[in-house]
């Protein structure tokens, strides 16, 4: 296709896209135009699907035919956000957001709202947008959505990720027709250097600049590769980017190839992505078939075209050599840099590697301009930060924030807050690479200066929140365990440095910890981090030596009282009953699973410390208070 | 999904794979695509299949070896007829899937990374599904069970062994 008929795709769909991105008034109008009365989004990322939205859409077109009302279109999107509510279901023009979806909620939203003349049903909304006086308020105005600001979202949960026609109305392949049409190569990368737009992946490294090297590397054959092998556990924002709007990510990397001169490119995928990879293939199909890849895109000579690669569950492949060494079809083993990837790179010729959410920042920045980017966040890091928030916080989900946001802002009053009314303690981001954030830094601007001056790093956009019942020693231990259990094996700092950090930290957890292990742990950390191959062995102390910053106190309690306040750490925990409180109701008695409690009944019970497996499971029945955890 | 009967398994697997390493073997880097639809016909990586592998792509058993046992996704062992997967991911974690594990390990009586006697179930512990929002999670072949507790371990796989009466 040449652009006059992409440009009469997009004047086909504008308005069915337009409905779902103005208030509600606007709506009603444009709705008008569209031919649909109404319209219904639901999510098909891997987060509502897994909490069975498919079901809900096969009810709501079961329903729709039984009412015979074609007048009402199904959108399947990607992710909203909110995953903790899933699955979720927005109907336009109105705004309405159904949270927590079952199909029975479905048929009753059919019955009830979609028909003619009916009216939404407050029950079965997300109570967050329900006023106090029973009116509505836009989804957009509550807490959760208020402070974000979704570029490499936008289209997220708007779009249907398996329709290429409302991807182009919503505006992907807009900017590589601008580039192709009125720009050169080295005004693509003066753009993208000019943003300050910076590698999303974790380590920051400015993306106009990388793009440079490889356009200034002599090559015939260059390459352009997607990193999106999101192995951060806890993290699923390319995972989002990927369902809900794979177009944007093809797109730039297609204005990558023209800027450097490359014509071929690579996304490297998880394996333990199928939704991803399926909107992937799907995209890549329309994609070729509507001219926006393939050998003469948008009529205008150029060529470029996009593989698939699938990982095989290596979190090492994240690391751009060892990616690269994987879609070549070997062990995903890192190699030395230098010579770094833009100058010898993917069967070695010039690549350059991004990731997925980096990707998605380009069609804005093309179309925007790099001033309205660099406007955005903090005077080092421009732009917006895309992050999975997880772990104990209310509003489980995808968020994204302008750099500069506050941690606080994030977990007080987007994420809700923290459930059960307990104390925040940290927030962990950057995985298994990252460190802490504690409570007294919880004023401090998130960007990539500030994370690594407190100790901590960006990450791909990890962020779990941890709360008082959590151990920073056994948290440690946890990513410890992934590392040691995901080095490669290639350079022996990270082979034997991981597994000998994790022996000292599971002897400190099991209540053999000796003052010297803190030494021994600091002294490891340091040679590990000066002289492992890759990243990850690099950073791999770096959970330990953070919380060792502010938690310094946990360890030592752990060493020299033998004592885990969290209560996490079982070989320091004692479990005994108080014979004040003990109504002898035996509850506890019948539930132990190994017997380790005697008592008669009405007359106080005894735990027999010996038999004891400290499940907790007494303490989880116990009606009166009266087991005690020390 | 059958299991490797013989050196190559059932005449149409052995075929399927021949198939497979033809249409791959011009492509730069397609050892871990033939890997992975050879998993896909037998379920798992046998010696036999790897030789064969070896032998159609003129590379060393060595190398095929190597990259079968560098990826976690790759098994040389047979896996059950349903595959359960705990989420050990850092947001399942927090909110306690090792006991989730263990429960399930209890259940079964095998350890994560082993398979039932009757070829039923195998148990594996994986890091992030992407569900976060549903933690703590496992996964049952494609089934994905969120928001967990210990107690509904044994109604989850009971689900799956009524199936088979």
């Amino acid at each position: 296709m040449n652009i006059k008929e992409i440009d009469a795709i997009r004047a086909k769909k504008k308005a069915l896209i337009d409905v779902r991105r103005v208030v509600r008034e606007q709506g009603e109008k444009l709705a008008k135009q569209t031919g649909y009365r109404k319209q219904v989004l639901v999510c098909g990322g891997t987060g509502c699907t897994s909490s069975h939205s498919m079901k809900v859409i096969e009810q709501l077109e079961k329903s729709l035919k039984e009412f015979k009302l074609d007048d009402v279109l199904i959108v399947k999107t990607g992710c909203f956000g909110l995953c903790s509510l899933g699955p979720i279901m927005i109907v336009y023009p109105e705004g309405a957001f159904y949270a927590q979806m079952t199909p029975e909620h479905a048929k009753t939203v059919v019955e009830k709202h979609l028909v003619k003349g009916g009216a939404l049903l407050k029950e079965l909304l997300y109570q967050g947008t329900v006023a106090e006086d029973g009116t509505i308020i836009p989804f957009a105005e509550t807490p959760f959505y208020k402070k974000q600001m979704r570029i490499a979202l936008r289209n997220c949960g708007v779009i249907a990720p398996e329709d290429i026609e409302e991807a182009l109305a919503a505006g992907d392949y807009s900017a590589l027709e601008k580039v192709l049409t009125s720009m050169s190569p080295d005004d693509v990368i003066n753009e993208v250097s000019a943003s300050g737009l910076r590698g999303r992946g974790g380590a920051g490294f400015p993306t106009g600049r990388k793009w440079s090297f490889a356009k200034a590397s002599q090559s015939d054959v260059k390459y352009v590769v997607c990193n999106a092998d999101e192995g951060d556990p806890g993290a699923f924002m390319d995972r989002s980017v990927l369902e809900g709007d794979p177009h944007s990510v093809l797109e730039a990397m297609a204005i990558a190839g023209y800027a450097i001169g490359a014509h071929q490119g690579y996304i490297y995928v998880r394996a333990e992505y199928p939704v991803a990879v399926h909107r992937l293939q799907i995209a890549l199909e329309q994609a070729r078939k509507y001219g926006l890849l393939g050998k003469n895109i948008l009529g205008l000579g150029f060529e470029f075209d996009i593989e698939i690669r699938l990982g095989a569950g290596a979190f090492v492949c994240g690391e751009e050599t060892a990616l690269l060494t994987s879609i070549e079809g070997h062990r995903g083993e890192p190699r030395p840099r230098p010579p770094f990837p833009a100058v010898k790179g993917l069967f070695g010729k010039p690549t350059i590697i991004n990731n997925v959410e980096t990707w998605a920042n380009i069609n804005p920045i093309i179309n925007n301009g790099a001033a309205w980017f660099a406007s955005i966040g903090t005077q080092t890091s421009s732009g917006t930060k895309v992050f999975a928030l997880g772990g104990k916080i209310t509003n489980v989900g995808l968020v994204e924030v302008p750099m500069g946001t506050t941690l606080r802002e994030i977990v007080e009053e987007i994420g809700g807050g923290i459930p059960g009314g307990k104390k925040f303690k940290a927030a962990q981001t950057g995985g298994p690479s990252g460190g802490c954030i504690p409570a007294q830094c919880i004023d401090t601007p998130i960007d990539y200066d500030s994370l690594v001056a407190i100790g901590s790093m960006m990450g791909s956009g990890g962020m779990i929140i941890l709360d008082e019942d959590d151990c920073m020693v056994d948290i440690s231990k946890f990513y410890l365990e992934f590392t040691a259990d995901e080095s490669c094996g290639k350079c022996t700092p990270c082979r034997i440095g991981t597994k000998r950090l994790l022996q000292l930290l599971t002897k400190i957890t099991e209540g053999k910890g000796e003052p010297e292990d803190l030494v021994k742990i600091e002294e490891l950390a340091s040679h590990m981090k000066q002289s492992s191959l890759c990243a990850l062995g690099q950073s791999a102390p770096n959970p330990i030596l953070s919380t060792l910053r502010y938690f310094r106190q946990e360890y030592v309690d752990h060493i020299e009282k033998k004592h885990c306040e969290a209560g996490v750490c079982k070989a320091l925990l004692t479990y005994s009953i108080d014979p004040q409180k003990c109504r002898g109701c035996t509850l506890c008695a019948r539930n132990c699973p190994t017997h380790a409690i005697t008592g008669k009944v009405r007359e106080a019970h005894v735990i027999d410390k010996d038999i004891c497996i400290k499940c907790g499971v007494c303490m989880a029945n116990c009606k009166f208070g009266a087991v005690v955890r020390n | 999904m059958k299991q490797c009967q013989g050196s190559l398994g059932t005449p149409e697997q052995a075929q399927k794979l021949k198939e497979v390493i033809e249409q791959s073997r011009s492509t730069p880097g397609c050892l871990m695509h033939i890997l992975q639809e050879a998993q896909a016909i037998y379920g798992y990586l046998p010696l036999p299949v790897q030789k064969t592998i070896a032998e159609g792509l003129n590379i060393s058993l060595s190398e095929v070896y190597g990259v079968a046992t560098f990826y976690s996704q790759f098994s040389l062992n047979p896996k059950g007829k349903y595959r359960i997967s705990v989420c050990l991911g850092t947001a399942c974690y927090v909110k306690g899937s090792e006991k989730i594990l263990q429960e399930v390990e209890s259940e079964l009586g095998i350890k994560c990374g082993e398979c039932t006697q009757d070829g039923l179930f195998s148990l594996d512990s994986c890091r992030c599904v992407g569900a976060c929002g549903l933690a703590p999670v496992m996964t049952v072949n494609e089934d994905v069970h969120g928001r967990l507790k210990p107690e509904m371990v044994k109604g989850i796989l009971d689900s799956y062994r009524r199936k088979e009466v």
